[in-house]
């Protein structure tokens, strides 16, 4: 099954891809579609039926083939099954099978493309590739299998932003997409030879049983001693800033809104920039050891959560403003994993992918309604005229606030798995805390900015597009339905498998837990010891590697998230509240203070609208370096010093010495007798003085 | 005693009885009208030869008190020999009998000249060296002259007997220079001279002039001026035969005797290779360039192809010889076909050997076009053909030998030569359409170019198991 699964969407694209000359377009993007759609379901089906407590350690693998033999370094290509292989699998096949469908119906017209050019099944084949690649990424069982995938989805990312291959834009995009993952895959590849290095395998098994010993390990980098766990831990987070779009390394993922809507929906919110935050609770047991690497991923999730929020605020471009929502929730999953809750961080993956991608799909369907217009300051009162797009995004937006009844689990699925997450860093990191809960009031603000901008108020610009918005077509309305499920019930259907007592999340994952009385384990860890006054209290109790994360016995966070003090559980509701009213007021009662408050705090208004002059301050400090170094290489050194000594060579000098050894080739008798004397002369003095200096 | 030498001299001696029967037997009979006859049973004999001498012969034997050296290297050096001559033999009979050449003393004279060759690889000492170098040599001038009412051939066997007369005469001074400082004309003596501390000025005198003598007869620079001359002049089958059997014979005389007898005085005999070694690469590979001629082009070929087997040798080491065996049996496997090739271009019933009268040759015969590109490329030693691996033996060689300049020499030399070789297959592929030549081929050219080609695509695999033959033939000559 699990073979069917990864398969599936390979065999999409190949037939979609080179096969829609034989049996027709229509024929070839429904055949990637439905075979999508059937791995989705067998995903449910693997989800539903897998029981960690069968296995051993809490996974199965499907062994595929031995990939690379050489010396120590043995890579299989394997299926690795677990819980948290489970979980990508489901969110990745259904978002990317529900995305298939809807693009159905998005790809139909498309005015970027010439008449009769055929792009759709190229679209739909990448899009299959796409999906091909990250189920590779998730269901690798050793490092190298995992770095294909990450490659692979790469590659995806960069066909699919540059799909319209004659928008200079796209084209820029794409590059700097491009560009930017490989700063951090160079991370990558270094962590990657740090583990091998240090372990000698790049098994996962090998790896995490190795993790202990990791941490009192010694690694010399960059003229500097640091503790293998730490630095290895921090290569890899930061291989994952670099797909996760997280500070620094953040530029490139509002830049590929270039790409088609439905690619944003798939490929940049719900699945492939979900990788880091796969990468780094797959690594958990690496974490566990690496402390240092764990404040260093709370502090950049916390920071990136609370900038991209702040930018998306002034953005006005209505995808900018959800691919920032993107970011900032990203950064909400790094510090739960950096407080070492890994079941949350992939909690608020999960019912992320739901709502954004469902946020996205909407923003599509606005934007198809509006004939390609994505500018929100062109819409408004759109309420009517898309009244199913306007429900969905509704819901969307009701999730990704975090709206539900205080202090209960009852809510839409973001009012859950955040305020998991923001309960957490309380009791890991009250900096990031604060952060958090800040950036979820922003998260309010502009997420009903952009509702009431879109949906409320007198139409703005063209008059014309207004009058022709019309609803999308049922194969892009049923996606929405389907991901609104999901928006609305995740939360509450999985809160206690990913964010219940320990002993039910280390049932869900697999990992060995034990119940702790005070008498009795007295080598366990105090703090947990005294906590454990509490009549059903558990802990973690699993070695590296057993279960699909690993969580240290002294690592408590989980518990002590459902013992913060009331007025922390509410927070972020008040937060959501706060940003609510304040978006109410500034959109729908005064809509004339945006403005007014644009021009008071000019400065910092600026500063926002200009992304905190991220792609200026890169634009100095390393592109235009980049570029004029490029620029002399080519000019100088490749077309003047290598062309021109080729040419020289293959046009000036070869030439002359045929023509001179075709001279000598007198044909004269005499001239050949010549050169043998000559030649034996040379020979005779040279071996003469050659034997002579010995 | 005498009964047990001739024993081990068995093969040499029924081939020669049976050239010289055949000689007279000719001669008293039909004449030339016995020639084809006589071309078949000799290919046949010499195919026989090769079969018993590869498939009988073991260990290490040695005849008339160490003057004849039977043994797994000269055995694997006549094994080729005599298959390469057969198969130039078999080839160029069409050919001689369209131009009237088929003369039944021309495969007399080939089987004398690999009767010369099998001494000269067996040989112990200087005189059966010299015996047998005479033997081939004669036998070579003569084929190489064998169109008498042509000038070009005339005079190509004239100039190549000239100089292969110098040739002899720097030789056998080196042979007397070494035989007056060594005191005995037997490798098995010189090599305890030379061994034994240093050696003297006078042996070294005599090792220069010797090996000057061989690289003559391997056409190494810069005593290679013969080469493209003769080549041209000499009728194509003939000069198919000496790009190939006499080059194998010189090439295991070459390391039969710095090995043999100078194993001693590897550093210094090693720098005189090295320096023939780069100059024939380069030299082979720019004149090459300006050749239009095919035969021409050929001969530069084959001075580039002896710089690169040389380039084992000056490893100096039993991996430098097997690297050099490998060599040379590629070149003599890729020449055959080549030549096959060649001979087959015609135009109006008459030989062509301009090379722009291959334009467009794709169209016309795209399977045979497509064999002398595998050809081509094997030649240029552009992976994954045979002809790569055989580079890649020699290469590998002199580099583990510390003579590591000279494979990047190598290296260079093979991309400059590389030129030539694509242009034949730029003019069969993209050139521009003009004369045509002739279609249709004899199914024996046929037969050697298919096979040719098909042993550089298919060998890749395991190079016909030659590797470990030809590391047992080096292990008995060096140790």
């Amino acid at each position: 099954m699990a073979t069917i699964i990864l398969f599936a969407p390979l065999i999409g694209a190949l037939i979609c891809g080179f096969g829609w000359r034989i049996i027709g377009e229509t024929a070839a993007q429904w055949t990637a579609t439905i075979l999508l759609f059937l791995a989705a379901v067998l995903s449910w089906i693997v989800f539903f039926i897998f029981d960690p407590t069968a296995h051993e350690n809490g996974y199965y693998t499907v062994q595929l083939l031995t990939w690379i033999e050489s010396g120590t370094l043995t890579s299989d290509w394997a299926i690795r099954i677990d819980r948290l292989t489970a979980i990508m699998l489901v969110v990745i096949n259904s978002v990317s099978a529900l995305v298939h469908l809807y693009s159905l119906g998005y790809m139909a017209h498309d005015d970027n493309f010439r008449e009769g050019e055929s792009y759709r099944p190229r679209f739909f084949a990448y899009l299959s590739f796409f999906t091909f690649a990250m189920l590779m990424l998730v269901t690798a069982d050793n490092m190298v299998q995992l770095f294909f995938g990450w490659e692979g989805v790469g590659v995806a990312s960069y066909l699919l932003i540059n799909f319209y291959f004659r928008k200079p834009s796209a084209n820029a995009a794409a590059m700097k997409a491009f560009i930017v993952n490989r700063v951090g895959d160079l991370a990558l590849i270094l962590g990657m030879a740090a583990i091998y290095l240090q372990v000698d395998s790049i098994r996962f098994d090998d790896i995490f049983a190795a993790a202990p010993g990791l941490a009192e390990a010694t690694i010399t980098f960059l003229w500097t001693d640091w503790n293998a766990a730490n630095l290895i831990g921090i290569l890899l987070f930061i291989g994952a800033m670099g797909k996760s779009a997280q500070l620094f390394l953040h530029t490139w993922l509002p830049d590929a809104m270039e790409g088609p809507t439905p690619v944003s929906a798939l490929i940049h919110a719900a699945t492939m920039v979900t990788a880091g935050v796969f990468l780094v609770c797959r690594m958990s047991p690496i974490m566990e050891f690496a402390p240092a690497a764990l404040a260093f991923i709370t502090a950049v999730g916390a920071v990136t959560a609370f900038f991209a929020a702040t930018v998306g605020l002034v953005q006005t471009d209505i995808k900018r403003v959800i691919a920032y929502s993107t970011c900032s929730q990203l950064g909400y999953m790094f510090v739960a994993a950096g407080v070492g809750v890994y079941s949350v961080a992939m909690f608020h993956l999960f019912t992320h992918a739901f709502f954004k991608a469902m946020l996205f799909l909407g923003a599509g369907s606005v934007i198809h309604a509006m004939h390609h217009e994505q500018d929100m300051m062109n819409y408004g009162g759109l309420r009517k005229k898309i009244p199913y797009t306007f429900w969905a995004m509704m819901i969307g937006t009701l999730a990704i606030t975090g709206v539900g009844v205080p202090l209960t689990y009852f809510g839409f699925a973001g009012f859950l798995s955040k305020d998991a997450v923001i309960e957490s860093a309380y009791v890991g990191a009250q900096g990031a805390f604060w952060l958090l809960v800040i950036a979820a009031a922003m998260t309010s603000f502009y997420s009903w900015r952009l509702m009431f901008l879109t949906f409320y108020g007198r139409p703005r610009g063209d008059k014309h597009t207004h009058e022709h918005a019309h609803e999308s077509p049922m194969v892009m309305l049923i996606p929405l339905g389907v991901l609104g499920l999901g928006a609305v019930f995740s939360g509450m259907i999985w809160y206690n498998s990913f964010f219940g007592h320990t002993d039910q999340v280390a049932r869900f994952f697999g990992v060995p837990y034990e119940e702790v009385h005070e008498e009795s384990h007295g080598d366990t860890h105090s703090e947990s010891a005294e906590a454990g006054k509490d009549e059903h209290h558990y802990v973690f109790a699993g070695q590296p590697g057993q279960g699909a994360i690993y969580v240290s016995p002294e690592n408590t966070t989980l518990d002590d998230a459902h013992k913060v003090p009331t007025w922390v559980k509410v927070a972020p509701f008040i937060a959501m509240l706060a940003g609510f009213f304040l978006a109410f007021q500034m959109y729908i009662r005064r809509p004339d203070l945006p403005g007014k408050l644009a021009e008071n705090q000019w400065p910092l208004y600026q500063f926002l609208l200009n992304k905190w002059y991220f792609d200026e301050i890169y634009d100095f400090l390393f592109v235009r370096g980049a570029k004029n170094i490029g620029r002399f290489l080519w000019k100088k050194g490749d077309g003047a010093v290598i062309d021109g000594g080729i040419n020289g060579l293959a046009m000036g000098i070869i030439p002359m010495l045929t023509r001179l050894a075709g001279r000598a080739q007198s044909g004269y008798l005499f001239h050949y007798v010549f050169a043998m004397v000559i030649g034996i002369a040379v020979l005779i003095t040279w071996m003469t003085l050659a034997s002579g200096a010995n | 005693m005498i009964a047990q030498d001739l024993t081990i001299v068995l093969p040499e001696i029924i081939l020669a009885v049976y050239a010289m029967l055949a000689l007279l037997g000719a001669v008293y009979t039909l004449k030339d009208g016995a020639a084809s006859l006589v071309l078949w049973i000799t290919s046949a004999m010499l195919v026989i030869m090769a079969a018993w001498i590869g498939l009988s012969g073991q260990g290490t034997q040695i005849a008339f008190n160490g003057m004849f050296i039977d043994d797994g290297f000269s055995r694997f050096a006549k094994v080729v020999i005599l298959l390469s001559s057969a198969a130039i033999l078999l080839m160029g009979h069409e050919y001689m009998a369209k131009h009237d050449l088929l003369r039944f003393e021309y495969p007399i004279l080939v089987v004398f000249a690999a009767i010369g060759m099998m001494v000269m690889v067996s040989a112990g000492d200087l005189i059966a060296l010299y015996m047998g170098l005479e033997l081939q040599s004669l036998s070579l001038y003569v084929v190489a002259a064998l169109r008498r009412d042509s000038a070009k051939s005339t005079e190509a066997g004239l100039k190549y007997f000239v100089l292969g007369a110098l040739s002899s005469g720097l030789l056998l001074y080196g042979a007397s220079l070494t035989y007056g400082y060594a005191g005995t004309t037997l490798f098995s003596g010189i090599i305890e001279t030379a061994t034994a501390g240093e050696m003297s000025l006078g042996l070294i005198f005599g090792l220069v002039f010797l090996m000057a003598g061989l690289a003559f007869k391997v056409s190494a620079a810069p005593f290679h001026m013969w080469t493209p001359d003769v080549y041209e002049g000499s009728p194509t089958p003939v000069t198919a035969f000496f790009a190939t059997a006499p080059k194998v014979a010189a090439m295991a005389l070459f390391a039969r005797v710095v090995h043999d007898a100078f194993g001693g005085a590897v550093g210094d005999w090693q720098q005189i290779i090295a320096f023939l070694s780069v100059l024939s690469m380069f030299l082979g590979a720019i004149a090459a360039i300006g050749q239009s001629n095919i035969k021409r082009l050929m001969a530069y070929s084959s001075i580039a192809h002896m710089g690169f087997a040389l380039m084992g040798l000056a490893a100096g080491t039993a991996f430098g010889v097997q690297a050099m065996l490998i060599y040379m049996s590629i070149y003599v496997a890729m020449n055959i076909g080549t030549f096959a090739f060649i001979l087959s271009m015609e135009k109006d019933g008459q030989p062509v050997s301009d090379i722009a009268s291959l334009q467009m040759y794709s169209r016309r015969e795209p399977a045979k076009a497509l064999a002398m590109l595998v050809l081509m490329f094997s030649l240029a030693g552009v992976p994954p053909l045979v002809g790569f691996f055989g580079k890649l033996y020699v290469l590998r060689a002199a580099y583990e030998a510390g003579l590591g300049w000279l494979a990047v020499a190598g290296v260079i030399a093979s991309v400059i030569g590389a030129f030539y070789y694509l242009r034949i297959v730029y003019y069969m592929y993209f050139g521009e359409e003009t004369e045509e030549l002739d279609k249709g081929t004899s199914p024996v050219l046929w037969g050697f170019l298919m096979a040719s080609a098909a042993v550089m695509v298919f060998g890749v695999i395991n190079l016909f198991g030659i590797e470990s033959v030809a590391q047992a033939a080096a292990a008995t000559l060096v140790n």
